[in-house]
């Protein structure tokens, strides 16, 4: 039998940040019996250009990134808001362009966040992970709301034997993160962002997982300015049984 | 009032730091985000109304012509008046006349935004009248002469103690001595105060929660019952609405109006729902002599015409703003004008302008909870986008960022000079980083360190990783 | 040009190609929306929402027995035994306990009886007309408004109410849907019955 033929989509945060994120997504897709391929002509997703108000460069880059996985039966990411990005707001991008809307319609019809790829679609209701102890949850809100990830994530690590999810009150809650929003308004996203974070100390467990790097690098980043002693990774290394190594700002030191 | 969008970055500042402000912010999620969620999963039909309701206004913006016309016709065949204003000045205009012409002393009001958003409390204190707020959030707002904060909670960010404060000085010319500091007092007080007021005044002016077509009614929405004495004790009931407001019939009325409480307050349907038609008629032993309403355009023909479309759907539940991250955190006096939080980021740099209101636009993290509750499903993200783009179009962002913007965006749409460049940056990075696992500071990037670590890369790019990776492998 | 005639210039120059809904003919035939699932016992939920609302109920068998039980809920508020009824009661048995007068409210009086155009199963409100006999300030100045409902008067959803107002023919100076008494949540989000209306609704419900 043919496998069916996955793209991943790396992220520009995964690929700079954290390899390891993207190494775990095509480990849990080649499980799932899928044959993952990276395509080397990505860079991002574009939001951050949509996201200002730049619709030219925008449009550019998404044409782009479609014809980079136009080829492929599904397109992969770890990560709620670019996959939002690819899935909710391509085809908006070419209402009067006809030819580039069929194309980001296409896409955007094959194009899922990892988690939900891999329970909805791949049906896969058990990973095997050496990763033991309690662990809280933030739900990314592009994630949440442009795709209804929320379960999906939590099936899977339920389905790891000695990992359990403390729910965080308002896990729901924005981290403040939002792209550019966290260097435009930084008192505004710091406060949020020390609010999630008092909301995951209250939760008791000593890790973060979420599904989307950008909110996990600022409350990190936040957790770490507090001095709390939370380690904070991406839900696939878990799921993947490749969080041994370091968490997201920890050194060697 | 005089507008301080402008001022969104500074008023920010001083919100995050007022200690009485965070406290009464805590109590949305309470009062207003638990109570809507309760509600809502009651009623299985839920997700269905909004869609419907979203479709009723639609097909009202597709047809408002006619439908402003067919409640003008009913008002008039009902002995009231309708007067159409294009813009605040000419609403203001018609609200003097009417109340020199009857020779007015003392105004009574119900909540109203159109009254906010045309400033008609001063334009009637510049002519001598005595206007008094009834509701009761809006009347502790009159005695502080401060805007409101929330659309359906206008004194939310008031604390019990700074009331009492305001009523204690206020209520002492008329006997009351006592400085209270229980709810019921408060609120007790308030009542007996304003209840003297109902019954002296010539004009009680209301906003208009709809206007039904079918009818030629105005329907208000209250708790209180302060919206219903303002239009039955005085002569003259005024009307002051905005073009959006008119549904096609009763019965789209109500399928708004299942949505607009439960939205609102978190209740299924508020105590008074009241339609009001016309003067009181032959027989009626009260009611108004005379009815009249003021249908202001400012600048909603525009908004008809162009992108933001969408945004006249709204009927001003509020929910957007009880759901958004940042008014819970800075509060509605932040946004600078009379409409706060993500409506009103929509709403106000259409009415003032980009230059005016500009950053309210960018002040959003794109996280969609208001549009995952809005009622009638406006995509509020979209269309601050859509600010946004003009934003950019006109050039309007900092210099900085849009430089940054550009040099980003070059790199980006090149794969093959992106890679290698990324790759040899982020060695570096990883490189001064690596002991720590972040920093403490980076030049440029003080924006984020200054409240934040900034994470370390974690060793060279995925790209460079998997190609040496599948390298390896051949 | 008018002011009206540029509005409407404006409006009709972006509505002048619609497809869809006639908005006349929605005017005339209000297509059936959506309503929301009541269940069967419309009576039981009637009493169920009007008491969330913060109203009370209660049933009796006949307007002598009404009469008893308004005498018996003034006696319970602790109140003189005098009300303000709506003309439209003149033919209640009143009897001699009460101290009963008729006509609209100046804002004197502490309570007020009024009848009800129907009584609304879906949210436990009434809904109450101006009108000569049924003056609105009735529903708004005393401290207690009691409203008189009779159990053929219960509809389901609005509506239903709708239907029958239009069957009466003119829509009055005032339609009032009341559920519940007068509150506020101004203060610290408080929840404070009375805020300017009636600090209770009674609904004394005729099993018909
Ligand atoms: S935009 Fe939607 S949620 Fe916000 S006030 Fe208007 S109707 Fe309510």
């Amino acid at each position: 039998m043919n496998k069916a033929r996955i793209g991943l989509f790396v992220t520009c945060l995964v690929d700079l940040y954290r390899p390891s994120v993207a190494f775990a997504a095509i480990k849990l897709l080649e499980d799932a019996g899928y044959q993952v391929e990276v395509p080397e002509a990505q860079t991002c997703c574009g939001q951050p250009a949509f996201n200002s108000g730049d619709f030219g460069n925008t449009r550019e880059i998404a044409r782009q990134v479609i014809d980079a996985f136009a080829d492929f039966d599904y397109v992969v990411g770890a990560s709620g808001s670019c996959i939002g990005t690819i899935r909710a707001h391509y085809p908006d991008l070419f209402e009067n362009d006809p030819a580039w809307l069929a194309k980001a319609r296409d896409l955007s019809a094959k194009t899922y966040e990892l988690t939900s790829f891999l329970t909805d679609i791949a049906s896969i209701d058990t990973v095997e992970s050496s990763f033991r102890g309690e662990v809280t949850y933030h739900d990314s809100c592009s994630g949440l709301r442009e795709l209804g990830v929320k379960q999906q994530p939590r099936k899977l690590l339920d389905s790891i034997d000695g990992v359990s999810v403390n729910e965080m009150q308002h896990s729901e809650t924005c981290c403040g993160f939002g792209g550019t929003f966290c260097v435009k308004f930084p008192e505004i996203s710091t406060r949020l962002a020390s609010d999630k974070v008092d909301n995951i100390c209250d939760s008791r467990a000593p890790v973060l997982l979420g599904g989307d790097l950008g909110c996990l690098l600022n409350i990190s980043g936040r957790l770490q300015r507090l001095d709390k002693p939370v380690r904070v990774f991406h839900v696939a290394e878990v799921l993947a049984d490749m969080a041994d190594g370091a968490a997201i700002g920890e050194g060697e030191d | 009032m005089q507008p301080q969008s402008h001022r969104f970055k500074q008023n920010v500042s001083v919100a995050l730091q007022d200690v009485q402000l965070q406290k009464a912010l805590e109590r949305v999620q309470e009062g207003f985000v638990d109570k809507r969620a309760a509600v809502v999963s009651t009623l299985p039909e839920f997700e269905q109304l909004r869609e419907q309701g979203k479709a009723i206004r639609n097909h009202v913006l597709d047809n408002l012509d006619f439908y402003l016309q067919r409640f003008e016709s009913q008002v008039q065949a009902r002995g009231g008046q309708v007067h159409w204003a294009e813009n605040a000045q000419q609403a203001r205009d018609i609200v003097r006349d009417i109340c020199k012409r009857v020779g007015a002393k003392m105004v009574i009001k119900g909540k109203s935004m159109i009254s906010e958003e045309i400033a008609l409390n001063d334009a009637l204190e510049a002519d001598g009248l005595d206007v008094v707020e009834s509701d009761l959030g809006e009347y502790i707002l009159q005695l502080a002469q401060e805007p409101p904060s929330h659309i359906i909670a206008p004194a939310i960010h008031k604390t019990k103690a700074q009331i009492s404060e305001l009523f204690y000085h206020a209520h002492q010319k008329l006997g009351y001595t006592r400085k209270l500091d229980t709810v019921p007092d408060l609120v007790n007080e308030a009542r007996e105060v304003l209840r003297s007021r109902y019954l002296e005044a010539d004009v009680g002016i209301t906003g208009a929660n709809f206007l039904v077509a079918e009818t030629g009614s105005n329907i208000i929405v209250t708790n209180e019952g302060n919206g219903d004495l303002s239009c039955t004790l005085p002569r003259v009931h005024i009307v002051t609405a905005s073009i959006d407001k008119v549904v096609p019939t009763l019965d789209d009325a109500s399928a708004l109006l299942r949505l607009l409480a439960r939205s609102a307050t978190g209740q299924e349907i508020t105590s008074y729902t009241t339609f009001s038609s016309g003067p009181k008629r032959a027989g009626d032993p009260d009611g108004p002599d005379e009815y009249h309403v003021v249908l202001l355009d400012n600048g909603r023909t525009e908004m008809l015409a162009g992108a933001f479309r969408d945004m006249l759907r709204c009927i001003r539940c509020g929910a957007c703003m009880n759901h958004c991250p940042v008014y819970g955190v800075i509060g509605g006096h932040s946004y600078g004008w009379v409409y706060p939080g993500p409506m009103g980021s929509v709403l106000t740099p259409n009415f003032l302008g980009l230059d005016e209101a500009g950053d309210l636009a960018n002040a959003c993290t794109m996280n969609g909870h208001c549009a995952s509750v809005c009622p009638v499903k406006i995509p509020l993200p979209d269309l601050l986008r859509e600010h946004r783009r003009r934003q950019f179009e006109r050039k309007l962002q900092p210099r900085f960022a849009r430089f940054a913007l550009a040099a980003w965006a070059t790199i980006v749409r090149r794969p093959r000079h992106y890679q290698p460049l990324m790759s040899m940056g982020i060695r570096i990075l990883n490189r001064l980083g690596r002991g720590k696992g972040r920093f403490k500071s980076l030049p440029m990037l003080g924006a984020w360190t200054q409240t934040r670590d900034l994470p370390a890369p974690q060793t060279q790019t995925f790209q460079s990783l998997w190609k040496k990776q599948r390298g390896d492998e051949r | 040009m008018s002011a009206r005639e540029r509005i409407l210039n404006r409006v009709r120059a972006v509505t002048a190609d619609k497809n869809g809904d006639d908005p006349a003919r929605r005017i005339a035939e209000p297509p059936r929306l959506i309503r929301p699932d009541l269940g069967d016992d419309l009576v039981q939920r009637f009493g169920e929402k009007l008491t969330l609302g913060g109203g009370s109920l209660a049933r009796v068998q006949d307007l002598q027995q009404a009469v008893v039980e308004i005498e018996l809920f003034i006696r319970d508020a602790e109140l003189a035994l005098s009300l303000r009824a709506a003309p439209a009661l003149k033919g209640l048995p009143w009897g001699d306990a009460l101290e009963v007068s008729f006509g609209p409210s100046a804002g004197d009086d502490l309570v007020s009886v009024t009848p009800a155009f129907c009584a609304i199963a879906e949210t436990g409100s009434v809904v109450l007309l101006s009108g000569e006999h049924s003056p609105t300030t009735l529903n708004f100045l005393p401290d207690v408004h009691i409203v008189v409902v009779e159990s053929n008067q219960l509809v389901r959803h609005f509506e239903d109410a709708w239907i029958k107002l239009r069957e009466s023919g003119e829509i009055p100076r005032t339609v009032n849907i009341i559920t519940g008494p007068s509150k506020t949540a101004d203060v610290e989000q408080t929840l404070q019955i009375g805020a300017h209306g009636p600090r209770k609704l009674h609904v004394i419900w005729i099993d018909r």
